[in-house]
């Protein structure tokens, strides 16, 4: 006899869904907008994961001046967070808010690129991954700023400022360490190394996206591929850098499978608020 | 590292209108990441809309042990202030 096939998630969520006789096997009509829901942990989990590994500088960074460059980025990027998870809370109208989605949530179901969750390294590394990110970010936030969502559009154009200086500073640091000294050369060219394989996964157009494309609130990713390669192009070109051979991408952070790393950052970030529930901040 | 990076004087104009002031210094390898620190530094908290940066080493300051030669003799020169006009009440902003 043939097992079961396995419970697909489409299923269990009609299953939540649907309420009284007949009505599981038609589409809920009046339930929450869970494509909008996860578009918005997405872009909330991105920057929330981003912002606590900048923290993680914090007290450690080469010189004071950045030190406060790196938290500044985090803060900006926790404060994005903060929206978008709020808003994805309310959207899924289950009473969760952004601190129950950024503290209450295991390493499944975050959502965020893969990129964000990767290690600091030395600070050539952690530039690496933020010119990679901010540039790409910087593009979506433009776009997003014309999104059939209000409140997405309305975060975006905020942030798009914000997102704008991280992109300028990470340029400037690329460049001075690609061209500077011998060692500096070598360790941002490995942090690019590390970080090129995660780029394809941030213009996959998986169904959420393509979803989200459609309905006019998030663009087709695809269409920003061009000018980033551009963008990323003329910053190595001016670093004397090489940009690293296509590697095998990695996918799946956008569906929660993610790396080793985002676990041990959870811990981390999630540690106090779950061993002391009633702590205030 | 910053050890190695030159000292830049940093000036913030808090509004439109007013002078740019000095606020203190920051260490940075060259000039355009020197205005990107004193933001960082010195702007976070709104402090202002315009900054200048300046290599510390291009201030000429007095010898301070010229001091006595330099400002005592400004002392006793009160009749410098013009405190001996009488001005008009309708006289406002002086």
């Amino acid at each position: 006899m043939p097992s079961l096939p396995p419970i697909r998630p489409e299923d269990e969520r009609r299953a939540r869904e649907g309420r009284g006789a007949g009505t599981f096997d038609a589409p809920a009509a009046e339930g929450p907008d869970l494509s909008l829901f996860e578009y918005a942990l997405r872009l909330g989990d991105d920057s929330l994961i981003l912002g606590q590994r900048l923290g993680e500088w914090t007290g450690h960074a080469p010189s004071v001046e950045v030190d406060l460059s790196l938290a500044n980025i985090a803060l900006d990027l926790v404060g994005q967070a903060t929206h978008f998870l709020n808003y994805a809370g309310k959207v899924e109208g289950r009473g969760r808010d952004g601190d129950a989605l950024a503290f209450h949530r295991d390493v499944l179901d975050f959502r965020n690129c893969m990129l964000v969750e990767q290690p600091n390294g030395d600070f050539a590394q952690t530039m690496a991954r933020q010119f990679l990110f901010s540039t790409w970010q910087r593009m979506l936030f433009q776009h997003l700023t014309g999104s059939a969502d209000a409140f997405i559009a309305s975060v975006a154009a905020k942030a798009v400022k914000e997102v704008s200086y991280h992109q300028e500073l990470s340029a400037e640091w690329v460049i001075r360490l690609g061209d500077g000294t011998e060692e500096s050369r070598r360790r941002m060219q490995n942090g690019l190394e590390w970080m090129w394989r995660f780029i394809p996964e941030l213009f996959e157009m998986d169904d959420l996206a393509s979803e989200a494309a459609s309905r006019g609130v998030g663009p087709d990713l695809t269409l920003l591929r061009a000018d980033y390669d551009r963008t990323v192009a003329a910053v190595l070109t001016e670093a004397t850098l090489e940009a690293p051979k296509d590697q095998r991408p990695i996918l799946g952070g956008r569906r929660g499978h993610h790396s080793e790393h985002l676990g041990h950052l959870l811990c981390t970030m999630q540690f106090l608020p779950r061993t002391y529930p009633d702590a205030t901040w | 590292m910053s050890k190695d990076w030159p000292l830049w004087e940093v000036f913030v104009r808090s509004r439109g209108g007013l002078s740019h002031r000095h606020v203190g210094s920051v260490h940075a390898p060259d000039a355009e990441i020197a205005i990107r620190h004193a933001r960082d530094t010195y702007t976070r908290r709104m402090e202002g809309v315009s900054l200048w940066v300046v290599p510390s080493a291009s201030i000429i300051a007095s010898d301070p042990s010229e001091d006595a030669a330099m400002f005592d003799p400004a002392e006793d020169k009160i009749y410098r202030h013009p405190t001996f006009y009488n001005i008009p009440d309708h006289i406002k902003h002086i």
